[in-house]
């Protein structure tokens, strides 16, 4: 019954989004306050249904409702309750409901927090929601149902693939899903800006927060699944640019470009055009990232043969959308004066090498990731695309932005000379080249990977505190201390994410430079060398656990006698998914991991244990923290707080930066 | 056939992954260094994504030990790669070769990059001009540099 309620309840919001889109579209065009006014209680509406459905769904997944295909293809009676509610995402039906869940939320957040838009803005904001709701829930009902039903249930369920059952998956899809699906804010703005005509100053700020959200929320999710791909697939890696990454890496390079373009619009009104490119192509990128990853065309054409409704249904959403947006754009975007003027040389210039670095970017991982698709059906040849040609082809716009980053972010706005922005910036500069020289003289190997990400994330980091000084004034040093904790939230913040950067990038490089790894055959009670440890393997134990057993192995890890750890890597097996896992063991540090991971054991005896020292492995994922901190400390700031819906002449009294 | 969700296909295509075993790496560690590195650029042909240093499949296992025959044999790593390549088809490099209908891959970042520095580049100057030539007439130019004067 309650799954009957929950579906319906999905049904329903499909009538509800299909008011929200049209009425308020007609209200807005016709001046009628009425009609306008639907959106609202529409979008509200909209969300309750979807969280009712949304509940029902994780309803039958806690109480193992096995009627249902969904929970006999994905659950299981023993599975721990953490993975039976993860299980409700977990699958391809009931992330699309996590995804419609998470675009009702933000259309009702629009509604609650939208008070002081102007009326027609809203509305057509709320009707272009309302729009995407539609196309989304009629793929949900008629290709991907939830709530289909089993004529005879089973007794138990097939368990959810072993890999997913894990803490950091469980919650990588919801964040990652808050990312993609605020991305939709972005284009609503854009596209009702278009349909009225007008972008200014205020525009900017309405829209900025909601990108900046989308932006925090994939910058923390991406981490997530990277974080989990390097403890959970057993040797290490973090990134290994799958077209399934790389679909949610897309967007979000193209939000961060959004994210740095909408500040040209706030603050100069300049820009205009660009920026309702990149909303729209953000969401576009979320849109090909959905469809890359549910058609399945990328992993073969052929898989996508077999099962073309989902596919091209997706192709048709993304033409309509697309296509609708681009054409309204060519025909507007020409009206969009831009009244800001500025030189080559400013702070308006460097934010336009961001965005081309970024858009190019961008477009590298999107032509490598159908660049197979080309091959095989324009060339008809079978080609493949991986982590060697990323590396070689996207790192060098990465180095890029990194380099022209500290000094666009000292240029002042209108006009600026290179020389003053590299004098102001000339102590990080020099402390980068120093460390980058000293590492490149201590390192043992010749590769220049580990020392120019030392230099660069240095750069980086030293570069942004630098930035953020020099905010303070020329007055005393108290004084400027003081002052420096009163600095704007959004100051604090831009210094914070691009920190943050650096220390990815500095991580990222040394753990791939820098890597220390050993792979062996041992027995039990024997000692081996990795590093400047001794590492001691005990044996193994068998482990029961909830829903699968383990082969558990001891190591001991030493250093100069000293006990450091004692870790416990684990294979695992699941007998009713019929998969195994590996459970590496890693002992976590500041300046280095020991990560261990447990192996085939072998005819002669023994074990095959892999174990790696990888250096400053957590800097990466802290980097990603402090970006999606940073994110978060300039969505608190006080012209977001007071001014969400101000008029345009409040947000031009505000003084530039 | 039942689609893999989303965000998790990862998963599905990266199984744990047992990479190279110590029975298969040279004694040699010059040798071994180099079968590792070309390793990284080999696809596992019958696996998802990943390379043969990475991957746990038998034809992986097949293909780390024919790269280490050559390398032992006496080939270049180029000599090796051909090799593999006239065995296996192109689909076995990670790496696309730079030639060819190919080069569009390539070349495709450094020349959007060109084209739209050139485009924003042309633009902002454009505009920078348009914006000068809107400012001062040379006879309020010409009274401006005399009040600068007067004032110095």
């Amino acid at each position: 019954m309650i799954v009957e309620l929950g579906h319906f309840a999905l049904v329903l919001a499909l009538a509800v989004a299909a008011v929200q889109m049209v009425l308020p579209l007609i209200g807005a065009e016709r001046r009628d306050a009425r009609l306008m006014a639907v959106a609202g209680p529409a979008a509200v509406v909209q969300f309750l249904l979807i969280a009712a459905s949304f509940a029902a769904l994780t309803n039958a997944f806690v109480t193992s409702d096995f009627s249902l295909k969904l929970v006999v293809e994905n659950s299981h009676t023993a599975k721990p309750m953490l993975y039976k509610v993860a299980g409700v995402w977990g699958n391809h039906e009931g992330s699309l409901l996590l995804w419609m869940l998470a675009l009702s939320f933000y259309g009702a957040c629009a509604h609650w927090f939208g008070g002081r838009l102007p009326a027609t803005l809203k509305a057509r904001v709320l009707a272009v929601q309302g729009a995407i709701a539609v196309a989304f829930l009629l793929f949900m009902l008629f290709t991907s149902n939830p709530f289909l039903r089993l004529v005879n249930p089973p007794l138990n369920g097939q368990d959810m693939n072993p890999l997913l059952q894990d803490p950091g998956l469980a919650f990588h899809p919801p964040f990652l899903y808050l990312g993609y699906v605020g991305l939709s804010m972005a284009f609503s703005f854009a596209v009702a800006a278009l349909i009225e005509g007008r972008v200014d100053a205020a525009w900017g700020r309405w829209v900025r927060p909601w990108t900046l959200m989308a932006w925090m929320f994939l910058t923390i999710g991406i981490a997530m699944g990277s974080w989990w791909a390097y403890y959970e697939l057993g040797w290490g890696g973090f990134w290994f640019w799958d077209p399934v990454e790389n679909a949610s890496f897309m967007p979000w390079l193209i939000a961060t470009a959004l994210l740095h373009s909408a500040i040209v619009v706030e603050k100069r009104e300049s820009l205009k055009a660009w920026t309702m490119l990149l909303a729209i192509l953000a969401f576009g990128f979320s849109l090909i990232g959905t469809f890359i990853v549910r058609s399945g065309v990328i992993t073969s054409v052929h898989a996508f043969a077999n099962d073309p409704a989902r596919g091209v249904f997706i192709l048709l959403l993304l033409g309509v959308f697309m296509g609708g947006a681009l054409l309204l754009f060519a025909a507007r975007a020409g009206n969009l004066e831009a009244r800001g003027v500025f030189a080559v040389v400013s702070r308006e210039g460097a934010l336009v090498a961001n965005n081309l670095l970024l858009s190019v970017a961008a477009f590298v991982v999107f032509i490598g990731t159908i660049w197979p698709l080309v091959g095989e059906v324009l060339l008809g040849r079978a080609l493949s695309v991986g982590a060697p040609f990323f590396d070689a082809a996207f790192t060098p716009f990465m180095v890029a932005l990194a380099l022209i980053l500290p000094l666009g972010a000292v240029l002042p706005w209108k006009r600026g000379t290179l020389r003053r922005a590299l004098r102001l910036q000339m102590p990080a500069l020099v402390l980068a080249l120093a460390l980058m020289l000293l590492a490149y003289a201590l390192a043992t190997s010749r590769s220049a990977l580990g020392p120019v990400g030392l230099g660069l994330g240095v750069w980086l980091v030293a570069g942004s505190a630098l930035d953020l000084w020099q905010r303070t004034g020329h007055a005393g040093y108290g004084h400027r201390m003081a002052r420096l904790f009163r600095l704007p939230r959004s100051d604090w913040g831009k210094a914070m994410a691009h920190a943050g950067l650096g220390v990815v990038i500095f991580g990222v490089a040394a753990v791939m430079a820098w890597v220390v790894e050993d792979i062996r055959v041992v027995k039990p009670g024997e000692t081996y060398p990795l590093g400047p440890y001794e590492v001691t393997f005990k044996g193994i134990t068998e482990v029961p656990g909830p829903n699968y057993m383990s082969s558990m192995a001891e190591l001991e890890v030493r250093q100069g006698g000293a006990l450091v750890a004692v870790l416990h890597p684990e294979k695992r097996s699941y007998p009713f998914a019929q998969m195994g896992t590996t459970e590496a063991a890693i002992h976590k540090g500041v300046t280095r991991d020991i990560y261990i991971a447990l192996g085939d054991p072998q005819q002669g005896g023994g074990h095959v244990v892999r174990s790696y020292l990888k250096p400053f492995a957590n800097w990466l994922w802290a980097g990603a923290i402090l970006m999606g901190l940073g994110g978060l400390m300039s969505l608190s700031d006080r012209r977001y707080r007071v001014a969400a819906g101000a008029s345009s002449r409040r947000a031009a009294a505000q003084p530039a930066e | 056939m039942r689609l893999i969700p989303a965000l998790f296909s990862l998963a599905l295509l990266t199984t744990p992954a047992w990479a190279v075993r110590p029975d298969e790496m040279l004694s040699d560690p010059a040798l071994e260094a180099r079968a590792r590195a070309l390793s990284r650029d080999l696809r596992c042909l019958v696996c998802r994504n990943e390379n043969i240093d990475d991957s746990d499949a038998d034809l992986a296992h097949d293909l780390r030990v024919l790269l280490r025959e050559r390398l032992v044999a006496g080939d270049s790593d180029a000599q090796a790669m051909a090799f593999i390549v006239d065995r296996y088809g192109e689909f076995v490099l990670l790496k696309p070769v730079m030639s060819g209908a190919n080069l569009v891959l390539w070349l495709a970042g450094p020349g959007l990059l060109v084209l739209g520095g050139g485009i924003a580049w042309t633009m902002l100057r454009r505009r920078a001009r348009a914006a000068e030539g809107a400012g001062l007439t040379p006879e309020e130019q010409a009274r401006l540099d005399a009040l600068m004067r007067d004032r110095a």
